[in-house]
C-alpha cells in the first residue's frame, strides 16, 4: 500500500481553448501580455526559421481548432530551465503558442532552428522542436517531436527517432526544408489518424 | 551534468480517457490508431517553460471583474475556486502557471465561435490565470459557469465545468482538464466524462462545496486540488555496455 496521489485525469482542451490561451485568437483582448508568441526573442544565436504545416483528421480535413505548444532548446542546445546545462540569450523562452488560421486550419510559427541536445547515457539527439497538441476531439494532449529533414546524420544516430521500430513512420517526424522570399520554412503536416499517421510518444 | 535525468513517473494511460471513445463523437476522427511510441525521459521532456509574476496581472485571477467596466461585475452565482497543485508525492508544486477558462452564468462562450442563443454578458471574459504560492496554493474568484448544449446526441447537454491548464516543471507534467461541480445531475450523462472509465477519476474530477473557505453574504467557494505527475527521487542509473 502507497500513498501515492493519482494524476488528475486530463479531459479535451474543447473547441474554445483559445479564450483560456490565447484570447486575442478568440476574438478578445483581455491580457496585457499573451503567453508565448515570442519563442526565441531579438538576441537569441542561429538560423531564424518560420515552421508552419496543418494538422490533419481521419478523413483529410484540416483540424481548424487546434492549438499547439512548442518547447525547444536555443542553438546552442540549452534549455530555459535550471536543470539544462548553461545559460540562453536574454529573451529566450523556447516556448511557444500556436493558433490556426479558423478558416483553412493553417498554423506557423517563428523561432530559431535549436541545436542539438543532450541525451540519455551520453547520446546527442538531433535538433528537434517538441510538440504538444490539444484540439475538441483530443482526449489527452499529444505528444510529438518536429525534427529537421535536412539534418540527415544527426537523425540517423538520434536515439528518439531510433526508438521507433518502423523506420517508414520516422519521416513522419521530419519538416521539409526550403526557401520563400529569401525566408527558410520548414513544412510539417501532422496527420492525427490514417495512411500517413504522425508518430506519437507517450512521454 | 547528469547524463540521464531522474525521470518522471509514467502516465497511468488506463486512468486517463482513451484516444478513441466513440461515444464522444468528435475523437473518432482526431485519435491516433497506433499506439503512442513509448519515450524514456532526456531533457527535453524535464524541462518545461517557467512563467512568473511578470508575465501576468496580479488581478488576471479575479473573473468577476477582469474583463468588466469599472464599477461593474460579471453576472451570475459568485464563487471562488481554490486549492492546491500537488504532485503523485503528494508535494505542493510551487510558483506554476495556473489558467482557466469558461462560459459565462447562462452556458456561452466569448469566443467568435460560439453561437450559442445565451448572451454574451459584457462584463465576463471568461479566462483568468494565476501563479501557485510556495504551498502550491491557488485561486479565483467567478461566476458558476452554465450548461450548454452541444452537438453530439441530438440534445446532449454539458455539466457547468471550467477548463483548467497547468504545467508544473516539466513539459512531461503539461496538463488540460476540466472542473465539474459537485451534485450536477448532467455529470453522468456526459459523454467526455464517460470516456473516464474509473468512477473515482471523475470524483477527482469534482469540485467538492467548501463552506470554510466560503464568504458569507458574499461568495460560495468550491475547493479543487490538481495533481501532477511525480518524480523519482533517486536514480540508478544502467550504464550501456561499452560505455
Amino acid at each position: 500500500m502507497t500513498d501515492y496521489l493519482k494524476e488528475t485525469p486530463s479531459q479535451t482542451a474543447g473547441p474554445f481553448v483559445h479564450i483560456g490561451l490565447a484570447p486575442g485568437a478568440a476574438g478578445f483582448d483581455i491580457y496585457a501580455h499573451e503567453l508565448g508568441g515570442d519563442i526565441a526573442g531579438p538576441n537569441a544565436a542561429g538560423e531564424r526559421i518560420r515552421v508552419e504545416g496543418l494538422v490533419i483528421d481521419a478523413t483529410g480535413s484540416p483540424v481548424k481548432d487546434v492549438l499547439l505548444e512548442t518547447w525547444q532548446a536555443n542553438a546552442a542546445g540549452v534549455y530555459a530551465h535550471p536543470e539544462s546545462t548553461g545559460d540562453v540569450e536574454d529573451g529566450f523562452r523556447g516556448f511557444g503558442r500556436v493558433i490556426t488560421n479558423f478558416d483553412s486550419g493553417e498554423w506557423a510559427f517563428d523561432t530559431i532552428k535549436p541545436g542539438p541536445v543532450v541525451g540519455r547515457s551520453g547520446s546527442i539527439q538531433a535538433p528537434h522542436i517538441n510538440l504538444w497538441i490539444v484540439a475538441r476531439g483530443i482526449n489527452v494532449g499529444l505528444n510529438t517531436r518536429i525534427y529537421f529533414e535536412d539534418e540527415a546524420a544527426a537523425n540517423a544516430v538520434d536515439p528518439v527517432l531510433n526508438v521507433i521500430e518502423w523506420e517508414n513512420r520516422r519521416a513522419t517526424l521530419l519538416a521539409k526544408r526550403s526557401e520563400r522570399n529569401g525566408q527558410i520554412i520548414y513544412r510539417f503536416d501532422i496527420c492525427l489518424q490514417g495512411d500517413n499517421e504522425t508518430v506519437f510518444f507517450d512521454i | 551534468m547528469k547524463s540521464s535525468p531522474a525521470e518522471y513517473y509514467q502516465r497511468d494511460r488506463e486512468w486517463h480517457p482513451p484516444a478513441l471513445t466513440p461515444d464522444y463523437k468528435t475523437s473518432v476522427t482526431r485519435s491516433p490508431k497506433f499506439a503512442l511510441i513509448s519515450l524514456e525521459n532526456t531533457v527535453s521532456e524535464i524541462t518545461g517553460p517557467r512563467f512568473g509574476h511578470s508575465d501576468i496581472d496580479a488581478a488576471d485571477n479575479d473573473l468577476l471583474h477582469n474583463y468588466a467596466a469599472d464599477g461593474h461585475s460579471a453576472i451570475g452565482e459568485r464563487i471562488i475556486v481554490h486549492g492546491r497543485v500537488l504532485d503523485e508525492n503528494a508535494r505542493p508544486v510551487p510558483n506554476t502557471l495556473v489558467e482557466a477558462w469558461q462560459a459565462n452564468a447562462g452556458g456561452r462562450y466569448r469566443h467568435k465561435k460560439d453561437m450559442y442563443l445565451a448572451p454574451i454578458d459584457p462584463n465576463f471574459g471568461g479566462c483568468g490565470r494565476t501563479i501557485t504560492d510556495a504551498d502550491g496554493y491557488y485561486y479565483f474568484r467567478t461566476v458558476k459557469p452554465g450548461a450548454y448544449p452541444w452537438r453530439n446526441w441530438v440534445n446532449s447537454w454539458r455539466p457547468a465545468h471550467i477548463h483548467l491548464s497547468v504545467f508544473g516543471a516539466a513539459f512531461a507534467q503539461r496538463l488540460i482538464t476540466q472542473l465539474y461541480f459537485e451534485g450536477d445531475p448532467l455529470i453522468p450523462k456526459c459523454p467526455i466524462i464517460k470516456t473516464l472509465s474509473d468512477s473515482r477519476a471523475v470524483d477527482q474530477l469534482t469540485a467538492k462545496l467548501d463552506m470554510n473557505a466560503t464568504i458569507p453574504l458574499d461568495t460560495i467557494a468550491y475547493k479543487f486540488d490538481i495533481v501532477l505527475r511525480g518524480r523519482r527521487s533517486t536514480l540508478f542509473e544502467n550504464r550501456l555496455e561499452g560505455n
